[in-house]
């Protein structure tokens, strides 16, 4: 078994912080990571405790929650949640410059809220009004703050020194957390919790099955969906895609590319 | 003034039908032809939708295979490691990548319905050889799923060499994982731990 797979057998088996101090020997094997995840040996610690809880409590309410509830239902939720974040991801997009998503998003909050029947209903995406999401820390990425090391929240999950901070200002314009009364806005974000976990009961088999490290899998996966959310999908090349592999180099390799064509002389134009 | 013209009219008459002739369907192009080929195959086919994987990989090897360069993509995958295997070890790399993939993304296949491909406007140079290809699937609910491709061009057409799911490079992903999989245990190690894994029963189902 290799070390890599020991760090994550004793990782199941012992208490977290314990495997806190054991981990930190065998975590540097992992020095391809060292750059962009110095905490590596705490991360991994809260990664387990985390995975934990998920397995104790999360996920068998987030699995009954989906078994039990026809998927019209669970539509309805996602809609209400999703309407309530539209404006939130308005205010950022304005934040970030972009007006035109700013009005779109805006445009969603108002005909979902009104002839979508306060949000059950996701009536602007049919209509044209594209579904997007942007929250505070991709707009600290917009401004240029780069994310710093990544960092595992303790039960909020994969995160970095600018997200993090960043989830305090989300939770100023999460309107959840504006309902009045306690109870009634407890039970809505607990009911968000199991629907945006549910949401990814789906998408875990898939780690699940093509992950050698899963804690390295979602590290990498998370950093890079970040990055190219900041970026709405259009990230400019990345300085760690650098693999260290030249296909030159590689005598077997498939056959290198035709020449480009060179451009046509002045004479064509 | 006619002689020009005349010249004119002949240098394009011969040249254009070359030019088509030599120059391989654009990339863009044959992404969309084999996303729609490959969409409509799985959804007229029970068997794939329950991923079964001699179907499967008949698919997979008649359609998708000849137009990917999988030496590249488990090469890059690898990194700097890849030069150090022996050419037997690199066949079998190959081999457990592949199988790790399929068996990954076979789970997928059952929720193929009534998705669409949009593809997103190319940003390239006639001349480029190596472009990123994006498109973006359409789901009946939801967000679109971005889905991308990084081509190469080769002596025979364009060939995938990696791919991007919601923004999530598949060579990146696997590179730190298998770069400590072979710091810990050289490229054996990586191998061991490539077939330990698919030898693992495959991921239940709902």
């Amino acid at each position: 078994m290799s070390r890599a797979a020991d760090c994550r057998a004793a990782a199941s088996r012992v208490a977290p912080l314990f495997v806190a101090l054991s981990l930190a020997g065998c975590a540097t094997a992992g020095g391809a990571s060292a750059g962009r995840d110095p905490l590596e040996p705490l991360n991994r610690a809260i990664f387990g405790f985390n995975d934990a809880v998920d397995r104790a409590v999360l996920k068998p309410v987030a699995q009954a929650y989906q078994d039990s509830l026809p998927v019209e239902a669970r539509e309805i939720v996602g809609n209400v949640f999703g309407n309530l974040a539209d404006l939130w991801t308005a205010a950022n997009q304005l934040l970030q410059g972009k007006p035109a998503e700013a009005a779109s998003d805006l445009s969603r909050f108002v005909l979902n809220s009104t002839l979508g029947f306060a949000g059950l209903a996701d009536i602007a995406t049919p209509a044209g009004f594209e579904k997007h999401r942007e929250d505070f820390g991709q707009t600290l990425g917009r401004w240029g703050i780069p994310t710093g090391p990544y960092l595992v929240l303790p039960l909020l999950g994969p995160s970095n020194f600018r997200d993090a901070p960043a989830r305090v200002v989300d939770a100023q314009g999460d309107l959840v957390l504006t309902i009045d009364s306690e109870g009634q806005r407890a039970g809505a974000a607990v009911l968000r919790v199991i629907d945006e976990r549910a949401g990814l009961l789906r998408g875990e088999r898939l780690v699940e099955g093509a992950a050698l490290d899963r804690y390295a899998f979602i590290r990498d996966g998370y950093l890079q969906r970040r990055r190219n959310q900041v970026y709405d999908g259009n990230p400019p090349p990345s300085p760690d895609d650098d693999s260290g592999y030249d296909p030159a180099d590689d005598p077997e390799g498939p056959a290198a590319p035709p020449p480009a064509p060179q451009p046509t002389p002045a004479g064509n134009r | 003034m006619m002689k020009r013209l005349l010249s004119l009219c002949l240098w394009t008459m011969f040249s254009l039908p070359l030019a088509v002739a030599a120059s391989p369907e654009a990339p863009d192009r044959m992404i969309e032809r084999l996303s729609v080929e490959i969409l409509e195959k799985i959804k007229s086919d029970g068997a794939l939708q329950a991923g079964e994987s001699k179907k499967l990989n008949e698919l997979i090897d008649s359609t998708v295979m000849p137009h990917v360069d999988f030496r590249r993509m488990t090469a890059l995958a690898v990194g700097r490691n890849w030069r150090t295997a022996t050419p037997e070890q690199q066949k079998q790399l190959m081999a457990e990548f592949r199988t790790l993939l399929i068996r990954t993304y076979s789970g997928a296949l059952s929720s193929v319905g009534d998705q669409k491909v949009r593809m997103r406007p190319l940003r390239a140079n006639p001349q480029d050889t190596d472009v990123i290809v994006r498109s973006e699937v359409l789901q009946p609910r939801g967000e679109p799923v971005q889905l991308d491709y990084r081509m190469m061009k080769a002596s025979d057409g364009w060939k995938i060499y990696d791919v991007n799911v919601l923004g999530v490079w598949l060579v990146e992903t696997y590179r730190t994982q298998f770069a400590q999989e072979v710091s810990a245990g050289g490229i054996e190690g990586l191998l061991r731990s490539l077939s330990e894994k698919n030898r693992q029963p495959p991921q239940n189902r709902s």
